[in-house]
């Protein structure tokens, strides 16, 4: 059964592997030997059948085939009404091919799912909401991709990505030194304006405990002296960890089951060492979505919690706006038209619609707020959830995906739009820039420096 | 043949039924799993019975749902036909009397004129149905002869009985002939995709709890808005 020396069943172990396979420009290597890699037809089936339970098989017997999920899903939508972008059609013609052919499926069927999987469904869970059966298809598709993943058919950047996890812990190549470092050095950057600004590591018993996206760490540390200057702002006894400190996964977005585990392992054990009151995690969704909504299942926790209640940064923020830890200024308030993005992850996948428009009823003048339609569960996704912005193949498809939200941004005629999710930040960017609409994007915590009040005892000595 | 149908047979199709939906029930139920299907079933079960309980109720009230408001030629053909389906089997006065004969008691009948504006409605409903399947792309991409198969299946013995009802030609032919359709369509339901009829509940229970447990329900608010 070949296997290629890059694109093969075996997930990253190493960080020789990690690098041998980043080195792959644009995994040119990794899809041609992806052509020649075999299905393991029986370790397909046997996976199936020790993990396809009544749920998923109910669901795949009873849809009627009656097309109502068409219409809830942007990427049918946005792609010209083609009907083989139906969602209950994509995971018939997928899925439910490789069950019904008890996993005899050949390489160019694989391929053919990888790419329903990862370029025609975001995993954005809408269509679930409008099937009459309530036939989730969004979890379907999670599903297929651990699968496939299972099999070695996965994107490049995915594999990469659940390596990433599997060697350091984090989506990229960011050890505990450089996250602990890049965030007290933030803080010496702004300990001028913010006198007293420290960033507590591992400090036990906490109020908060704070976990974060590599990705700030890497690109973009002002995000994190954000959240500090914040914290201190409100006069939260709070801390970081100096390991376990990464909320995300993008093992989620591969479907790479043992590597979501290890990652939100990592992270719990921070949460069991430290015994914060409460975790909260920064402005992103599907950092939240794994850690905090999936992560006690892959876990193995019964109660489906993580050792410590987590929550999402819009209702920390939602929460010291309430209570006036933090006080806004009025005269600072947005004075532009401005909209809000939902993100699938934690507001269709956790419920937290209200947390993000009480945010907005503080931060916001009276009058310039507008709601994109759909909003709130109804929402479309931004266009590049569930690993899309980051697959280089599939970029074309992804670019084709940006224009429902770019015209659902455009019909609420808002100069910026708010995004707390990375994924949706990244997408919006993405959007502006393909698209040049004239829109500003932003996350909330920049926009909340801008106008919080810093109580006297805070500010600098002059 | 009638008295073979009306008798043994009328009690083994209804045997096979209903003997088929419990086991059919009992194995989704036991094959559901919290871990793999990432629901803590047992661990909030106040949030997962409200959680079931919106969800099915949201769905089955005509235009309850945002699905339904979406498309109310769809929505509008299904209630149509499912109201029929439902009501007409169960308290046509004629089954009713069917019911006092085989147990000894009846519940409430419908009255003749409604029974028969249930009944084509459902005709109606079916062929639009049908038709919807074959006009649109997007419903046509995925339909295949099953689906007209179980719409057949449910429409005939609908069929079969207002031609009874209306004396096409010879009563007891289509009296017969409606009673064999009856009995095939009990039996098919624990065996073909007409199994929705119970298994809709357990389906929209389970995403109903997921919502309810796991995806928000518990965040101090009424919950999602189906």
């Amino acid at each position: 059964m070949p296997e290629g020396t890059l694109c093969n069943k075996s997930p990253i172990q190493t960080e020789a592997q990690l690098k041998e396979l980043l080195n792959d420009t644009s995994g040119k290597l990794y899809y041609q030997e992806l052509n020649a890699l075999d299905v393991d037809s029986d370790k397909l089936w046997a996976t199936i059948q020790k993990t396809c339970k009544s749920r998923i098989r109910t669901w795949l017997e009873i849809c009627a085939h009656c097309g109502m999920c068409a219409d809830s899903c942007f990427l049918y939508l946005v792609n010209k009404r083609d009907p083989t972008q139906v969602p209950a059609y994509k995971i018939q013609s997928t899925l439910g091919e490789i069950v019904k052919r008890k996993g005899r499926v050949d390489n160019a069927f694989m391929q053919m799912a990888m790419e329903t999987a990862w370029a025609k469904c975001t995993c954005c869970n809408r269509c679930g909401m409008y099937c009459p059966h309530g036939i989730d298809m969004g979890i379907m598709f999670g599903y297929l991709r651990g699968l496939l993943y299972a099999q070695g058919f996965v994107p490049w950047e995915l594999k990469i990505g659940a390596g990433m996890h599997r060697v350091y812990r984090a989506q990229m190549d960011v050890t505990d030194d450089d996250f602990v470092e890049t965030f007290e050095w933030m803080a010496e950057e702004w300990e001028d304006d913010f006198p007293g600004l420290e960033i507590p590591v591992d400090r036990e018993d906490a109020d908060i405990l704070y976990t974060v996206n590599a990705r700030e760490v890497k690109h973009y540390p002002e995000d994190l002296a954000e959240a500090g200057i914040l914290f201190h702002l409100a006069g939260e006894n709070w801390t970081i960890t100096s390991s376990g400190w990464e909320q995300t996964s993008l093992a989620m977005f591969a479907g790479d089951w043992e590597a979501c585990k290890m990652q939100v392992e990592h992270v719990y054990a921070a949460m069991e060492r430290l015994r914060p009151k409460r975790m909260v995690g920064t402005e992103c969704g599907h950092a939240h979505r794994a850690t905090v909504v999936e992560g006690p299942y892959w876990a193995g926790r019964a109660d489906g919690n993580p050792p410590s209640p987590s929550i999402h940064y819009v209702e920390w923020l939602a929460e010291a706006l309430r209570l006036g830890k933090l006080k806004i200024d009025p005269q600072k308030r947005i004075k532009v038209p401005v909209t809000i993005q939902d993100s699938c992850n934690y507001i269709r996948n956790h419920g937290l619609k209200l947390a993000t428009r009480e945010i907005i009823s503080h931060i916001v003048e009276p009058g310039y707020f507008i709601e994109m339609s759909p909003n709130r569960e109804h929402n479309y996704c931004c266009g590049g959830g569930g690993g899309f912005n980051g697959i280089g193949l599939y970029r074309k498809q992804r670019n084709q995906a940006l224009v429902t939200k770019r015209d659902q941004i455009l019909a609420t005629g808002a100069e910026l739009v708010i995004a707390p999710c990375h994924n949706c930040w990244d997408a919006i960017r993405d959007l502006e820039e393909e698209y040049k609409i004239g829109i500003k994007w932003s996350f909330l915590k920049p926009l909340l420096l801008k106008m919080v009040i810093v109580p006297d005892h805070l500010k600098p000595r002059t | 043949m009638y008295q073979f149908l009306v008798g043994p047979m009328f009690w083994l199709s209804i045997a096979i039924c209903l003997i088929g939906i419990i086991v059919r029930s009992v194995g989704y139920v036991r094959g559901l799993h919290w871990q793999l299907d990432r629901v803590a079933y047992r661990a909030h079960p106040r949030a997962g019975i409200k959680g079931a309980a919106r969800s099915i109720f949201f769905w089955i009230v005509p235009f309850g749902a945002r699905g339904w408001r979406a498309q109310p030629f769809m929505a509008t053909c299904f209630f149509a036909f499912h109201l029929g389906v439902v009501l007409v089997p169960l308290f046509l006065s004629a089954h009713q009397m069917v019911m006092r004969d085989k147990l000894g008691f009846s519940l409430f009948s419908l009255p003749g004129g409604l029974a028969d504006g249930l009944s084509w409605a459902t005709l109606t409903a079916a062929v639009l149905l049908a038709l919807r399947r074959i006009a649109l792309p997007e419903v046509r991409i995925m339909t295949t002869w099953r689906d007209y198969g179980i719409l057949a299946l449910s429409v005939a013995p609908f069929v079969t009985g207002l031609a009874a009802r209306y004396h096409v030609g010879d009563y007891s032919f289509w009296l017969t002939l409606h009673i064999l359709c009856g009995e095939a369509l009990l039996i098919a339901v624990p065996f073909t995709r007409m199994s929705h009829i119970f298994l809709f509940f357990m389906s929209r229970a389970q995403l109903g709890m997921d919502y309810g447990i796991k995806r928000g329900g518990m965040k101090g608010h009424h919950g999602l808005a189906w």
